[in-house]
């Protein structure tokens, strides 16, 4: 019970710290960065097979992750919340995940069922 | 359960975040709502996405995303893969972080700021239906659209050389692009108009009355949610 007590107490200070024009700069020129990466992999590395297919598709899929946080956490300001609200919204993405792999699974059955 | 003065355990008034009385979250309820409203629209969203995943994961050969899409409308006809679509990501980056800006300025109360913030954001939002629809026009010109696909010689154009040409996937690519880049489009169509809504209530000078900007931050959270999407979008249907 204490330890949840100064947990909250903890967060209530955090909680003041809130988005700044300079933060809110500095997270649009991360979300910028990385978007020229993506564009920079497509464009140049993939053409020119430096990086072949299987390397890029999970370099973009990291990198989209990359930026979901960046929106989630500083702009629509989830990095502020108290832990409770950020964990009711973080676990249920577990059912998210949990469709990607039966879909996958899936999947490659339907290859079979295709030829 | 530490200090306290009161004899009895069961007098004792618990002050921890969840005995009751107030909202463990600290959230005002419609913030709240509008995060499990968004948490549901996230679960559809990924539905439609991993759906198109997993049909496009077992099939031989898909239209690839470099030649469906290498156009930039009335400017460059061929040979322009991607640029487009990164004007377009480009513009809805940049009106996320104008709504943020007025989601800030509005917990300052600053009026002025606010609706200038609001106006930019929305002018994004119409810039972006705007690429939209002309990608869309684009594609529909292309002989793409809802169980449409171009003639023979003309598909062989999307598909990469060695990769057997299937009208099958072809279709399926169409159904999938028109339907996902529809339904997030009309999201972008439904924050606009909310976002209107919501400048013609800050210019009223509802907000300054009621003493708060929070719908202002609301509906900066389905905005930016929005924006997250399309960040999925991109990359499943243009880059990957």
């Amino acid at each position: 019970m204490s330890s949840e007590t100064q947990h909250t107490d903890h967060h209530d200070h955090a909680e003041h710290e809130t988005m700044t024009r300079k933060k809110i700069w500095q997270v649009f020129f991360i979300l910028l960065g990385i978007t020229v990466v993506e564009f920079i992999v497509a464009l140049v590395l993939v053409p020119k097979g430096i990086l072949p297919l299987s390397f890029a598709n999970p370099i973009y899929i990291g990198l989209t992750i990359w930026k979901a946080f960046w929106i989630v956490a500083y702009f629509m300001h989830l990095k502020f919340e108290k832990p409770g609200l950020m964990y009711s919204l973080g676990i249920p993405v577990i059912f998210i995940v949990g469709l990607i792999l039966v879909l996958t699974n899936e999947s490659h059955h339907w290859v079979d069922l295709r030829l | 359960m530490s200090t306290t003065a009161v004899t009895s355990p069961i007098d004792e008034v618990k002050t921890t975040p969840w005995s009751g009385g107030r909202s463990p979250f600290s959230v005002e309820y419609g913030k709240m709502m509008m995060w499990f409203f968004l948490l549901s629209d996230a679960f559809t969203f990924s539905s439609l996405l991993i759906a198109y995943g997993a049909l496009r994961f077992s099939s031989s050969s898909w239209p690839a995303a470099d030649l469906v899409f290498q156009s930039v409308p009335g400017m460059i006809e061929h040979g322009a893969p991607l640029v487009f679509v990164g004007i377009m990501t480009f513009i809805l980056i940049m009106s996320s972080v104008t709504m943020v800006l007025g989601v800030e300025a509005g917990h300052r109360g600053a009026r002025k700021e606010v609706s200038m913030w609001l106006i930019l954001t929305i002018i994004g939002g119409f810039m972006f239906l705007g690429c939209q629809a002309l990608e869309w026009t684009h594609l529909h010109e292309e002989g793409f659209w809802w169980s449409r696909i171009p003639d023979a010689h003309a598909l062989r154009e999307v598909f990469r050389e060695g990769e057997p040409v299937s009208t099958t996937y072809a279709h399926q690519f169409a159904n999938l692009f028109f339907t996902i880049t529809g339904f997030h489009g009309f999201h972008v169509f439904s924050g606009v108009i909310i976002n209107i809504i919501i400048l013609v209530n800050v210019l009223a000078g509802t907000y300054d009355r009621r003493g708060s900007y929070l719908m202002v931050e609301k509906v900066g959270l389905y905005w930016h949610f929005v924006d997250l999407v399309w960040v999925f979008v991109f990359t499943f249907f243009y880059l990957v």
